[in-house]
């Protein structure tokens, strides 16, 4: 019983206006001819929510059973006692007889206000957990579980050997079960879910009736199917279950929340327990024990206090339509949610929708006439979290309408859909169809592989493309498009970022004074792109960080006591500028951007970007401007495919295609290599490396994923060779021979120039032989006595090589202007 | 008929006139009808002008709960929020019933009942508005001129701009009283005129002393006016940060609104669930005192193409007209400005020319990343570092919105260029690069001195290079960064080559020797510029950049035969980036003349410009060998 002075409280609904708003809930418009019954004592009698208060919490003795199991308050749900029956076809909602336990009324009685009959919907759910199988289940969450036996009975065991009483129910899988018992769910969830607490706990302790629960199991329902973009909230979600994705800004501290008062008596010591409602406490005037007025004052360290948290999310970026600011909306987590999540966490959030009528003054009568709105968090899921347990599966699962997925199909299907989306790609830059075709393959990207049961650890799926070229051939404009398509992109430029920029750094945060782990650009990009501007600026130490990334796709940082891996499955799409400001036709790849051969050959595709300086290309460069010049947007847009479909498409391909390598595939592989291998060998150099082969499968992957197709064909291979190859005789080319030459990417050096290097090495050699019993030498004097000898030209710096080839034989040192013989 | 008395001062009343007749279930879309009458009745310029003005009439003159616009800038989005659209309250003795409309308001009536079934939750938005940063004085008093508006305000008023006023048994028909009048009127009023012009026009005592604890978060420092919580409730999604907007609305300035924010600090119930949801920064953001921060609750929004005063609004029908004969006489007025500039610029015609092109660029379109139609130019080789000030006061007088920043050590390192999301107030904190569209950024690059960018230096000047190159800055919101595209048109003032990218460059050659450079300096001050020359200009400048323009296709087929040609001629010399400059450069020389169309003289003009300027820079690389 309670104090009868609880009912002055004007009651404040916490919205008032969804049932009729609810389409889902048309009888209820009857109902609100009668008038709602007064009086608390009622109806907490009748309700069959009453849960066991926590002033029934025995402390010590083991216990079991539903009844021996404390409950556990869920201030997530709000107040749900005070919701009374009624009896569908009475006229008079008469709590009083509407008790759960005669069946034959029961039939007819539904929670007040909502169409929910708590016997059948607790039969329901019971059925669901007894049950659901669902042998498809790819969750991580379900993992070690026998998909076909029924999941939420083995998720039970679970409890009674973990002892962690939260059942998780996936809403899709109550939808799929029973459509009507999930509509109940979304509609009236703060109704449905004590319902379905106590339908569990019926279930849980007969079946393990010895098991002890720290407190009665709580259901959690998650992935409510109409997931929300925080936008498209509206009055018409109040009070339903809704799931929200956004990213956490701010969590409060934690804040005691007072659930039950204890007042005692300054006279008499009687003491009385009121608990709160919504965020109420009606002190008894009175003492009912002495009857002395205004004796009752509240003793504090006996009252009972939940943990609750203020948490506001801010929806994803990716969200957001173009011109407009994020939107934000203010979450409460409460008991065991509280600190669960973090800021800068992208969480997706299952909870109640609630709004509450703002007062202008708590004395004043009149209300500013909005709602403060918030979500009473029931569930968390973070979605960020496999980045630092590294599943084989993308962050982000963007959903596709069927209209969606059909369109896409449809343009799949196209016999010339590689070429359609490469000319889709940065419609502004023109021609360099190769480039755009290796870009369209890195934004695919091959298929993720998995070795580490081997312990040949992670292959890399990644494509990494350097574009190289003169000054002003729109590289910049071709990373920022691309920059521009990805959704995990990042853009930073070689001259302003540092190693610490591109990977993590530690610093300390001005809010908690501890040191978090700031991470950089390409972490950020860690199943992106990162477009690196100005690759050829970069410092020495900066571009060393990037050697780890692009092939073991990890990022080890020890600094600041911190020291971890973590994951950075980047792409990378970068650009250089040659040393020379013009590239120089005379020199190789390497001599001209001047960056180290170790890095080179982690790039599967170098292109150069030169200008043509040719006049059929200048008309068609021309046209083309100028026809961006002038052409209308639509226009546009009817000539090329737009960048909203081009993204869908690779969104897709990259979350459902997984393609794997046929037999005709491999074999063509196998020969494509060997023939790479063969065209050098006659020359006596080195053509190709695994490396090579292993861009390739990458690369025919991808194109396989450009066509939906789970198979890697023949097809897949030919064009992964073409353009292969076409990249290679861009950058690989030997300009003193003319031949291609793999090992100047390898290498550094053509064959011929590492040739040229061993043979002075051995003239040396000679002419210090020649020298006789000399031990020691000037270094300017052997420099002229060989150009002397020599016929060709003896640069400095060959001559510097040689002396260092030399001196790796053991045969000789050079101490500064000195050379000096060994043994 | 209402009279328009009755819609200004009393919009309300009409709200509660369609809406009483639809509960009487006649018209069932009410508000649909509400928002059509409103705008119905603006849509003559004559019935806009007499809506009292929320930028030049002080808020403490207008009447609570009446009609005004306000020409403003989207600075912030709020959330969305959930009001009581329809409800109901039940009187206390006699138990009766009504039904309120919550529309349009703010505070509900006393004794609304929550439990009614009639209550209608709706949805509306709120925006936080400023005037448009940046916006020139001329451009103020040109509104403030045309204003007809007629305030009942319980004393006489005097506008803090316009400089002349009404008196309270004026008749409607006010005619605008030329500014030299207003210091002929009667003696008492010239006391009272006097009092409050000093009072408004100096900073007001009650907004100064706000001022310390509250930020009104305007872009660029110094700005003073009005800001505005603006409350919208038809498609604002169809509003983006940034927008310049001209909005009527009914103005809110209930102080029930403001006890709340004083209640707060006084009650520290945590029990409450409605409170304790907002700290205190962002209770004093979202719900500042309504005396300082009213709020408007749109009936009609419409968003400015132009923000000239002198130009008629494109809705009205004769706007064609107006476009027409302006077109007609644009090749004059484009030579007297010419003949100005020419003037300004120390007599080199070359970057007069430049000059007046930059001014009439505006982005018209993105291909992917890739703005069309920008210009930014960099005039180096200029003298003394006082001229290029004098310059940018110049160019004050004939652009709407304008932007000085000397890019001094000082100011790099301290202004914030970025707006910056603040996560505890839970608003955009506002950067000097939140400009709205066609704002001239003057930067002074001569104002340059040694010492070292530290990291927000670097930042700034990373964010003014992506304006110009991308023209789009990244707001800073902490965990990630996003893009919003703009449209500044940045003139850069250097001595040498500036260090911030620019599609064009034009080094100055003074025709004023040194030694009569600060005599002639001081005559351009003093250069004769009558009114209606200057406001010629005005209208010229926004007029050419409203035009259409197309290119056909014999032009097409002709630049390309032109292109092919240039570069056999010069390989090295004739780049993409090239055709891409000299395309924007005829197209802005086209439209300055007053044409449509690319015509074959102007693209030999532009060719024409662009080897003057290339041989000048030739020249002076020759003469200055450090010059890359």
């Amino acid at each position: 019983g309670q104090d009868s002075s609880a009912g002055d409280l004007m009651p404040m609904p916490t919205s008032p206006a969804t049932d009729l708003l609810s389409p889902a809930a048309p009888q209820d418009t009857s109902l609100f001819s009668s008038p709602r019954p007064s009086g608390p004592n009622e109806v907490d009698i009748s309700s069959p929510l009453v849960y066991g208060t926590p002033s029934s919490r025995v402390e010590g003795t083991p216990r079991s059973g539903v009844r021996g199991t404390p409950a556990r308050q869920r201030p997530d749900l709000g107040s749900v006692r005070k919701a009374p029956q009624v009896d569908l076809h009475s006229d008079q909602p008469s709590a009083d007889n509407a008790v759960a336990s005669e069946p034959s009324a029961g039939q007819n009685l539904v929670i007040w206000g909502t169409d929910v009959n708590v016997g059948t919907c607790k039969e329901k759910f019971q059925r669901f957990l007894q049950r659901f199988i669902d042998p498809t289940s790819t969750e991580d969450e379900n993992a070690g579980l026998d998909l076909n036996e029924p999941l939420y009975m083995q998720k039970l065991e679970e409890i009674s050997v973990v002892g962690d009483p939260v059942l998780n129910v996936n809403c899709r899988h109550v939808q799929s079960f029973d459509a009507e018992l999930y509509r109940q769910l979304i509609c009236y969830p703060q109704e449905v879910i004590p319902t379905f607490d106590m339908a569990v706990n019926e279930l849980f302790f007969e079946r393990f009736p010895d098991s002890v629960l720290e407190y009665q199991i709580q259901v959690r329902p998650y992935n409510a199917l109409k997931t929300k973009n925080m936008r498209n909230l509206n009055p018409e979600d109040i009070d339903q279950l809704i799931t929200l994705g956004g990213m956490v800004i701010r969590t409060s501290q934690l804040i005691p929340e007072m659930q039950e008062a204890f007042f005692q008596c300054q006279v008499c010591a009687f003491s009385a327990r009121v608990e709160v409602d919504r965020g109420r406490i009606a002190e008894p005037a009175v003492c009912r024990n002495c009857n002395n007025t205004h004796s009752m004052t509240l003793v504090h360290n006996r009252s009972v206090f939940s943990d609750k948290q203020m948490i506001k999310i801010q929806e994803s970026p990716e969200d957001m339509p173009a011109g407009q600011t994020p939107h934000t909306t203010i979450l409460y987590a409460h008991n065991d949610l509280v600190d669960k999540v973090q800021p800068g966490d992208r969480v997706n959030i299952t909870g109640i929708y609630r709004a509450v009528p703002m007062r202008v003054h708590p004395r004043q009568s009149n209300v500013r006439s909005v709602y403060k709105t918030h979500i009473d968090a029931i569930h968390f899921r973070k979605t960020d979290e496999k980045r630092l347990h590294g599943l084989d599966q993308d962050g982000e699962q963007k959903l596709f309408t069927e209209d969606r997925v059909q369109t896409l199909k449809e343009l799949a299907a196209k016999p010339d859909v590689y070429e359609r989306l490469a000319s889709a790609l940065a419609p502004s830059i023109y021609e360099h169809e190769d480039i755009k075709k290796g870009i369209l393959l890195q934004l695919f990207g091959g298929t993720r592989k998995d070795f580490s049961q081997t312990g040949r650890g992670n292959f890399r799926a990644e494509v990494n493309i350097l574009l190289c070229g003169d000054p002003g051939t729109s590289k910049s404009q071709l990373l920022q498009y691309v920059y521009n398509l990805v959704p995990r992109g990042q853009y930073t430029s070689g001259k302003g970022s540092s190693a610490v920029g591109l990977t993590a750094y530690v610093m300390k945060d001005p809010e908690t004074r501890q040191l978090v782990l700031q991470t950089g650009a390409l972490v950020l990009s860690d199943n992106g792109i990162c477009c690196i501007d100005e690759f050829d600026k970069m410092s020495d130490n900066t571009r060393s960080v990037l050697h780890e990334v692009m092939e073991q796709q990890t990022l080890s940082i020890a600094k600041a006591g911190i020291i971890c891996q973590l994951n950075a499955r980047t792409a990378v799409l970068a650009a250089a500028n040659p040393v020379e400001s013009q590239w120089n036709p005379k020199k190789t790849t390497i001599e001209n951007i001047q960056l180290p051969h170790t890095l080179l050959s982690r790039f599967d595709l170098i292109f150069l970007m030169l200008d043509p300086q040719d006049e059929a290309y200048d008309r068609r460069l021309a046209h083309h401007l100028v026809s961006l010049y002038y052409q209308s947007e639509e226009q546009m847009e009817e000539e090329f495919l737009d960048m909203a479909v081009l993204k869908d498409y690779i969104a897709y391909a990259r979350t459902y295609i997984s393609p794997r390598l046929s037999e005709e595939a491999s074999q063509a592989l196998i020969e494509a290599y060997v023939d790479m291998r063969k065209i050098g060998s006659g020359r006596g150099m080195v053509s190709a490396y695994p490396r090579q082969l292993e861009s390739l499968i990458r690369l025919a992957e991808a194109h396989a994923k450009v066509r939906f197709s789970e198979k890697v064909e023949t097809i897949d291979v030919e064009e992964a060779k073409r353009l292969h190859r076409e990249a290679l005789k861009q950058s690989a080319t030997d300009p003193r021979t003319g031949f291609v030459d793999i090992s100047i990417l390898t290498t550094g050096m053509s064959a011929t120039a590492r040739k040229r290097k061993e043979e002075v090495a051995q003239a040396l050699k000679k002419l210090i032989q020649a020298k006789g019993k000399t031990p020691a030498m000037k270094y300017q004097q052997l420099l002229e006595d060989l150009r002397g000898q020599s016929e060709t030209a003896i640069t400095k710096e060959l001559f510097d090589e040689a002396l260092r080839a030399l001196a790796d034989e053991d045969y000789l040192t050079v101490t500064g202007k000195t050379v000096r013989l060994l043994a | 008929m209402l009279s328009t008395q009755d819609w200004i001062h009393a919009p309300l009343g009409v709200v509660e006139e369609k809406f009483a007749a639809a509960q009487k279930g006649s018209s069932p879309g009410w508000e649909a009808e509400v928002v059509e009458f409103f705008k119905e009745q603006l849509k003559e310029k004559s019935a806009q002008s007499l809506v009292p003005s929320l930028n030049d009439v002080p808020l403490h003159y207008l009447k609570p709960n009446s009609l005004v616009k306000f020409r403003c800038f989207i600075q912030d989005m709020f959330d969305p929020e959930f009001y009581m659209g329809v409800y109901e309250t039940v009187d206390g003795p006699t138990d009766a019933k009504m039904l309120h409309c919550g529309k349009y308001r703010d505070v509900a009536e006393c004794g609304v009942d929550f439990n009614s079934k009639n209550t209608v939750t709706a949805e509306r938005q709120t925006f936080y508005c400023v005037p448009i940063p940046g916006e020139n004085l001329w451009v103020k008093d040109g509104y403030a001129g045309s204003s007809q508006a007629r305030v009942v305000a319980s004393t006489s008023y005097v506008p803090s701009r316009q400089k002349r006023s009404y008196e309270e048994d004026e008749d409607m028909d006010t005619q605008p009283q030329k500014q030299a009048h207003a210091g002929l009127q009667g003696p008492t009023d010239l006391q009272s005129n006097a009092d409050c012009k000093r009072q408004e026009t100096e900073a007001p005592p009650t907004q100064a002393a706000s001022a310390s604890h509250l930020d009104l978060n305007f872009p660029l420092p110094g700005e003073r006016g009005p800001a505005c919580l603006v409350k919208v409730y038809e498609d604002w999604e169809s509003f983006k940060l940034n927008d310049a907007l001209e909005v009527f609305g009914i103005l809110s300035v209930s102080p029930a609104l403001s006890a709340l924010a004083e209640e707060r600090d006084a009650s520290s119930s945590f029990l409450d669930p409605t409170e304790g949801m907002e700290t205190a920064e962002e209770q004093r953001v979202h719900s500042p005192p309504a005396s300082l921060v009213p709020r408007l609750h749109v009936l009609h929004a419409k968003p400015l193409q132009h923000n000239n005063p002198l130009l008629p609004h494109a809705t009205s029908d004769d706007n064609g007209a107006f476009l027409s004969s302006t077109v007609a006489e644009m090749a004059s007025v484009r030579a007297e400005l010419l003949a100005y500039f020419t003037h300004v610029l120390l007599g080199d015609g070359l970057a007069a020319e430049f000059l007046l092109l930059h001014l009439l660029s505006s982005v018209y379109s993105r291909r992917d990343a890739l703005p069309l139609g920008k210009f930014t130019l960099n005039l180096s080789g200029l003298p003394a570092a006082s001229y290029s000030e004098r310059l940018y006061q110049i160019l004050q007088q004939l652009v709407p919105c304008s932007w000085y920043l000397a890019m001094s050590l000082q100011n790099m390192n301290q202004t914030r260029l970025r707006p910056r999301k603040d996560y505890t107030a839970n608003r955009l904190v506002s950067g000097s690069l939140q400009l709205a569209q066609n704002t001239s950024l003057f930067l002074d690059e001569t104002r340059l001195e040694p010492g070292q960018l530290d990291a927000t230096g670097v930042c700034n000047v990373t964010a003014l290079g992506n304006v110009i190159t991308w023209q789009k800055v990244d707001y800073d919101f902490n965990y990630h960064q996003m893009e919003f595209p703009c449209n500044i048109n940045v003139l850069i003032a250097s001595e040498g080559r500036s260090l911030l990218p620019s599609d064009c460059r034009v080094h100055l050659e003074a025709q004023v020797t040194p030694a009569h450079l600060e005599e002639y300096l001081s005559s351009i001050q003093a250069f004769p510029q009558t009114s209606s020359q200057l406001n010629r200009f005005r209208i010229y400048l926004s007029v050419a950049r409203l035009l259409d323009y197309s290119i056909s296709d014999q032009m097409t087929k002709y630049v390309e035969e032109d292109f092919v040609e240039m570069r056999k001629d010069d390989p090295q010399g004739v780049s993409a980036d090239d055709l891409h400059r000299m395309l924007v450069v005829a197209r802005l020389l086209c439209l300055s003349l007053g044409q449509n169309h690319l015509s074959r003289d102007g693209w030999l003009r532009a060719k024409h410009m662009e080897m003057l300027r290339r041989s000048r820079m030739e020249q002076h690389q020759t003469v200055n060998g450090n010059e890359p």
